[in-house]
């Protein structure tokens, strides 16, 4: 019996918060829309959350492509296909590593800082003390880390992408000596603008929005105390992480279409 | 906390490196620049067995893609296989009376349609059928017959 009632009491809870969160999110849309005017505090946040964690992405990125080269090099020669070297890293890298992999690191590096943020603003009745004045708090704290996070996740992505394929051109043609002509061109033949390039693009959008969403919820949502801020940041980067695996299987399957 | 002519300064770069990233992938890594047909026509033509041929394959003449295949259908009354393909606008005359003929790229790649020029004086407009066709090189059926015809060579010959 009371396990049962422990059970109720888990779906209700869980059911409330993620209404909650509908809620808080469409809040943040509306106060997203006033921003156009006061634009320099969303540039502030592309700051805080895209520059400040564009070495991450850049070094991961330049690492990652340098192992796809190296890893898919020593399969494709097993089948002498050396030469589709370019294609494979390519295509690894925009349609599936690029978005994914900048999404979990963007939401270890910015989304638990954004939560940690707004957990402590609220912890330190700054929140409180807004609303004391008038001042939406939504519109004016959470809306402008909303919309950089949104902005800065597919800049990250594509950069990302980009600097992983020079990596795998660097291990490919410099180190393992892969005809430049035909990494190149494999890579142009196999690779589609819609069907990949936007793929990848709209993914990484998706995965911006996820993301920063449940990041600036977490931290907005957090109790207010130094325990609440610590688990919220968290499960911010658990569910943001969860959130990205899981859809980016959704997403892949309804783009491909065969499932 | 940085100065703010300095953070926009990064915000900038910033955006302006992401958007350059994505300009390279989409040229550079993609194939943008040759990908779509520029106000093409359609046309059609019916093949006996289309073998693996996908829609959007390349449609090409002389080696030179021209078009793509928009889409593959079966019809039930002659029991052949429909395909419907787009030409660019660009290339206007091609004769009526020219040849479709499914091909395959390697000994294992993509299947794509080769169109070989006939002679006649009227252009492929929209809407027409190319009339001549060859079908795909079924690899289980070549060998098929490769093999019946060597065991029929090996029989001795009946009296």
């Amino acid at each position: 019996m009371n396990t049962l009632r422990v059970l109720g009491g888990i779906v209700i809870n869980s059911v409330e918060r993620l209404g909650r969160a509908s809620l808080f999110l469409y809040e943040v849309l509306l106060g997203s829309w006033g921003l156009i005017r006061r634009f320099t505090l969303v540039v502030q946040q592309v700051y805080a959350v895209g520059v400040l964690t564009l070495l991450i992405i850049l070094v991961s990125g330049l690492f990652v492509g340098m192992v796809l080269g190296l890893q898919g090099y020593n399969t494709l020669v097993k089948f002498g296909s050396a030469n589709s070297l370019g294609l494979l890293v390519a295509l690894s890298l925009v349609r599936e590593l690029g978005p994914v992999v900048t999404a979990l690191l963007f939401a270890g590096r910015a989304g638990s800082a954004l939560t940690a943020e707004i957990g402590l603003m609220k912890a330190t009745e700054q929140i409180a003390g807004m609303e004391m004045m008038a001042v939406n708090p939504i519109q004016r704290i959470v809306a402008p880390r909303f919309l950089g996070g949104v902005i800065a996740m597919p800049l990250l992505a594509a950069l990302f992408s980009a600097i992983g394929v020079l990596g795998g051109h660097l291990v490919g043609v410099g180190l393992l000596g892969v005809d430049a002509g035909a990494f190149w061109s494999q890579m142009q033949n196999g690779v589609d603008f819609r069907d990949d390039i936007m793929n990848g693009v709209i993914k990484s959008v998706v995965f911006g929005v996820v993301c920063t969403g449940i990041a600036v919820f977490e931290g907005y949502d957090a109790v207010p105390t130094s325990e609440g801020v610590a688990s919220a940041t968290n499960r911010t980067v658990v569910y943001s992480s969860l959130a990205v695996l899981g859809l980016d299987f959704i997403l892949t399957a309804l783009t491909l279409g065969e499932v | 906390m940085v100065g703010r002519k300095t953070m926009e300064l990064w915000v900038g770069l910033f955006v302006a490196a992401g958007i350059l990233a994505l300009a390279m992938l989409a040229f550079k890594v993609g194939n943008l620049t040759t990908v779509d047909v520029v106000d093409g026509y359609r046309v059609t033509a019916r093949f006996d067995n289309v073998g693996g041929l996908k829609v959007k394959a390349a449609v090409t003449m002389a080696g030179v893609r021209i078009g793509r295949v928009t889409g593959i259908s079966f019809d039930d009354k002659t029991y052949q296989a429909q395909v419907t393909m787009d030409i660019d606008g660009r290339y206007k005359n091609i004769p009526k009376d020219s040849s479709a003929n499914i091909l395959t790229s390697g000994l294992l790649g993509d299947q794509y349609i080769g169109i070989e020029p006939g002679g006649e004086e009227t252009y492929l407009k929209d809407g027409d059928t190319i009339i001549r066709t060859q079908s795909a090189l079924v690899l289980e059926q070549l060998i098929g017959q490769v093999l019946f015809n060597k065991s029929t060579e090996s029989q001795p010959p009946a009296k």
